[in-house]
């Protein structure tokens, strides 16, 4: 049968020989043991010590009544837990991570099913309700009785999410480590996606979940993050670990945060990351970040023109490369000065012997890097650019500007 | 004069140069630290000078001269106290009031503050219609053209605008108020009589006078305004570094509001009251009343003031309750989303505009009624709120090392306690208007 927390909360409790015991005040489940399973009841009893019922020690189990199958004396006197999940403490009215529909909703109630094995009764957390249901439910719990209640919501719509897609949300590292809550199901969101439902939280609990994901993922997260949430996220994280993070950046988002931060802290992490990441992002921090060097990525791929098509992508197939930055090659001359570009796209489609000079795109762009950004939105507009060029004041290619870093700060304006 | 000595002035004038770029550059870190900030306690203590509020301000002007201006600094302690401490919620838990009640206290507590702020609000939001009208007839616009005029603008204000933008337009609101400095200087008040009723506490008891201060107490501690300002700071996601910028911002919007009070009371007890009009019962009346004492400037300005106060608080409260109420019960909230992405949000704000304009454009609205209604229902709500903020604010577990201290808990206390005693006895008057009428 279903069963709701709400309706289970208040249920008095009767012993083997039909003697009240107590209460039910709490459910707890153990997360050590069994994900989904209600392990302990909490029966209060007035002003003694309230008591604990196990899973094992519940004979039936119906709205308002809970039979037990054995005698008061057989239970334990209650002792607080932290790896103990409270059904009403941690669960009722608080916010979870809705890992499917992905957003943050708040619990009305909490669903259970009972599974019958010889002589006990175990109660299994199904979904949660953040619907009316559950609302209406909580509102009339003890007004009405419980199968008017039923009947009511009945007409309403449901909104439930499964067990299996909640992801709670712990600030507490400790607690968080205690109750098994890892966020292995977050790291298969979308980076975007779950910035956005960073943003819906609180501080402590953005930092929670920062601080639990890889670097790579919280990297991609903090990217696409408000830079006012990022810069609070980084300074408040071990600087080792920022570093880390700050590494599996591209090195133009993480230019883009570091300029945020503090003059000392931006240091601090720029000492902490490696020598060679340090020092591209160095560079690009010394650009005003309205110009296009301050909107550039350092990470792109240069080859010289006079390569053939196959020779080019012998080895391309070679090199570790960033598929996301790699939809166009930048082409040098003899003396390195920026000769063109070419889309990875006519490169596939074009004759193997065929050299690089004859695939470059007409006209010739490029910014220098201290042009103004309004000058980079201008070509990306008038040429339909998808990759624009930043050369230095000899003409060397330094970098790339994307349309999606064009796209960002648009929007941002 | 040698060389050197021209040197060392030069080498002296260029430190002092760079000296006062330094200090000048940080003082420019320090104001934009501030400006990022800066908004919802400004915002929230100005919209408490709403329609209601300065018809009780005029009254007290015009009935009491500058008796009652020293009523103001206490009034500024409790203002500043009780919306500090939201502040410091919002800042410290990164959650809004109304998440926290629901959080700490359950479903159905929530739910019933959540209707009764319903209700509250509603009829404040018809309150701020009603002035809107009086405002307009003063420049001859009917109410039947300025009511839904006003509707719609306050509707596609918000729905329109990114909060940014919508906080931009309310700041300048802000500074509309100066309207009614202006007003006050063209009323040419005794300056140094006023100053010295500030500084000098004048108790009188009678009635009228007890009154009229309870009045003036209970207009301008508002309860939807804690869940507003705290839901201000947390949607700007001040962090709690920032939190001395936001206490910077809830001061400055507790004296400016007081300011404003004080330029009120004065302009009126320096006409009104001076020439023996005190028997004004409304802001748009004194408005009418102030042109051939002070001029038409001073007549037309009290009456933008009137207007402009009446728009403002018009386009917060029903944003305010709609904010509140999704977040308490768990429905998507906040003018970031869009309309699909938070139905429930937009419709309930869509009603209190629709409601609230309606309410005042029924050819036999009981307008007076509804004022009184709010009035009452401040009263009793405030209270409770009050109450749910000092248990929370008080919790460890929630706000660690910044719970309340112990000083700050006996001025909240007090503060509370007071604002209750005097709001039950508002609430009491209001109820049976024949104790508050005046005393001769």
């Amino acid at each position: 049968m279903q069963l709701y927390a709400t309706e289970l909360m208040g249920a008095e409790t009767y012993d083997d020989q039909g003697n009240f015991v107590g209460r039910v005040r709490e459910f707890f489940i153990e997360p050590a043991d069994q994900a989904n399973r209600i392990a302990r009841f909490l029966l209060s009893r007035g002003r003694f010590q309230p008591l604990i019922a196990r899973h094992d020690q519940v004979a039936t189990v119906a709205p308002g009544t809970i039979r037990l199958n054995c005698s008061e004396r057989a239970l334990e006197l209650y002792q607080p837990n932290e790896g103990w999940l409270a059904v009403r403490k941690d669960l009722l009215d608080q916010q979870i991570i809705d890992t499917k529909g992905r957003k943050v909703v708040r619990v009305n109630d909490v669903d259970l099913t009972e599974q019958r094995n010889n002589g006990n009764v175990e109660l299994r957390l199904t979904q949660v309700d953040v619907g009316l249901p559950g609302a209406v439910r909580r509102l009339l719990q003890g007004v009405v009785s419980a199968s008017m209640v039923r009947k009511m919501q009945r007409k309403l719509p449901q909104r439930t999410i499964r067990w299996e897609f909640v992801n709670l949300i712990e600030p507490d590292p400790l607690r968080r480590v205690k109750l098994r809550i890892t966020h292995e199901k977050l790291e298969d969101l979308h980076p975007a996606d779950l910035a956005e439902i960073m943003e819906s939280l609180s501080a402590a609990e953005r930092q929670g979940i920062i601080a639990s994901l890889d670097e790579e993922m919280a990297g991609r997260v903090l990217a696409e993050l408000d830079e006012r949430l990022t810069t609070q996220i980084v300074e408040k994280l071990d600087p080792e670990k920022a570093a880390d993070i700050l590494e599996e950046m591209a090195p133009d988002a993480a230019a883009d945060l570091l300029a945020e931060l503090p003059k000392e802290t931006s240091e601090e992490l720029l000492d902490e990351m490696p020598g060679q990441e340090a020092e591209e992002v160095r560079e690009l921090l010394a650009f005003d970040p309205s110009t296009a060097g301050g909107m550039m990525n350092t990470d792109f791929v240069f080859i010289g023109d006079t390569a053939t098509r196959d020779e080019v992508l012998n080895w391309m197939r070679t090199q570790d490369l960033n598929f996301d930055a790699l939809d166009t090659v930048v082409l040098l001359d003899t003396s390195a000065h920026f000769s063109g570009i070419v889309p990875v796209a006519r490169l596939l489609l074009s004759a193997p012997e065929q050299s690089l000079t004859e695939m470059k795109l007409e006209p010739l762009l490029s910014v220098e890097a201290d042009a103004d950004e309004s000058e980079v939105f201008e070509l990306f507009d008038k040429y339909n650019l998808r990759t624009l060029t930043v050369v230095d004041e000899h003409q060397h290619p330094i970098g790339t500007i994307a349309v999606d870093d064009v796209v960002s700060r648009l929007v941002a304006k | 004069m040698n060389w050197e000595s021209i040197a060392t002035r030069v080498e002296g004038m260029r430190t002092r140069g760079t000296d006062l770029q330094k200090r000048l550059r940080g003082l420019r870190r320090r104001v934009a630290l501030l400006l990022a900030v800066v908004g919802p306690g400004i915002i929230t203590s100005n919209v408490d000078n709403d329609a209601g509020g300065i018809s009780v301000y005029t009254q007290a002007g015009a009935q009491y001269g500058y008796t009652l201006l020293w009523s103001l600094i206490p009034m500024t302690i409790a203002l500043y106290v009780t919306g500090e401490m939201c502040a410091r919620m919002g800042v410290v838990t990164g959650k809004g009031l109304s998440d926290l009640i629901r959080e700490e206290f359950g479903f159905r507590a929530t739910f019933f503050v959540m209707v009764a702020g319903f209700f509250v609000d509603l009829a404040n939001v018809v309150a701020e219609f009603a002035g809107i009208a009086a405002a307009m007839q003063i420049f001859h616009v009917s109410k039947y053209i300025s009511v839904p005029i006003a509707a719609v603008i306050v509707w596609a204000l918000v729905l329109r605008g990114t909060y940014r933008q919508v906080e931009v337009v309310f700041l300048a609101a802000c500074v509309l108020y100066l309207a009614y400095v202006v007003s006050a200087i063209f009323a040419k008040p005794d300056w140094l009589e006023a100053a010295r009723n500030v500084a000098i506490p004048s108790l009188h008891f009678n009635a009228g006078y007890l009154v009229m201060l309870t009045g003036l107490v209970g207009t301008t501690i508002a309860p939807w305004q804690f869940f507003y300002m705290q839901a201000g700071f947390v949607e700007k996601k001040v962090s709690v570094r920032q939190y001395p910028q936001a206490r910077a911002d809830v001061l400055i919007g507790s004296v400016s509001c007081m300011a404003i009070v004080f330029f009120i009371i004065v302009c009126t007890a320096a006409t009104l009251y001076a020439h023996g009009q005190r028997s004004i019962t409304d802001a748009a009346e004194a408005a009418s009343a102030l042109v051939p004492l002070a001029g038409k400037w001073a007549g037309t300005l009290f009456a933008f003031g009137l207007l402009n106060a009446s728009l403002f608080a018009a386009s917060i409260l029903p944003l305010s309750t709609a904010h509140v109420i999704c977040e308490g019960l768990g429905f998507e909230a906040g003018i970031d989303n869009k309309f699909s992405e938070a139905p429930i949000f937009y419709w309930l704000y869509t009603i209190l505009i629709v409601a609230g304009a309606g309410i005042v454009l029924l050819p036999n609205a009981p307008l007076w009624k509804i004022l009184i209604f709010s009035q009452v229902g401040n009263g009793i709500w405030l209270p409770v709120v009050l109450i749910f903020i000092l248990l929370l604010v008080n919790r460890r577990d929630l706000m660690g090392e910044y719970v309340n201290t112990l000083t700050f808990n006996v001025v909240a206390w007090v503060t509370a306690i007071a604002m209750i005693l005097l709001t039950m006895v508002l609430t009491y008057t209001a109820i049976f208007p024949a104790a508050s009428l005046p005393a001769p």
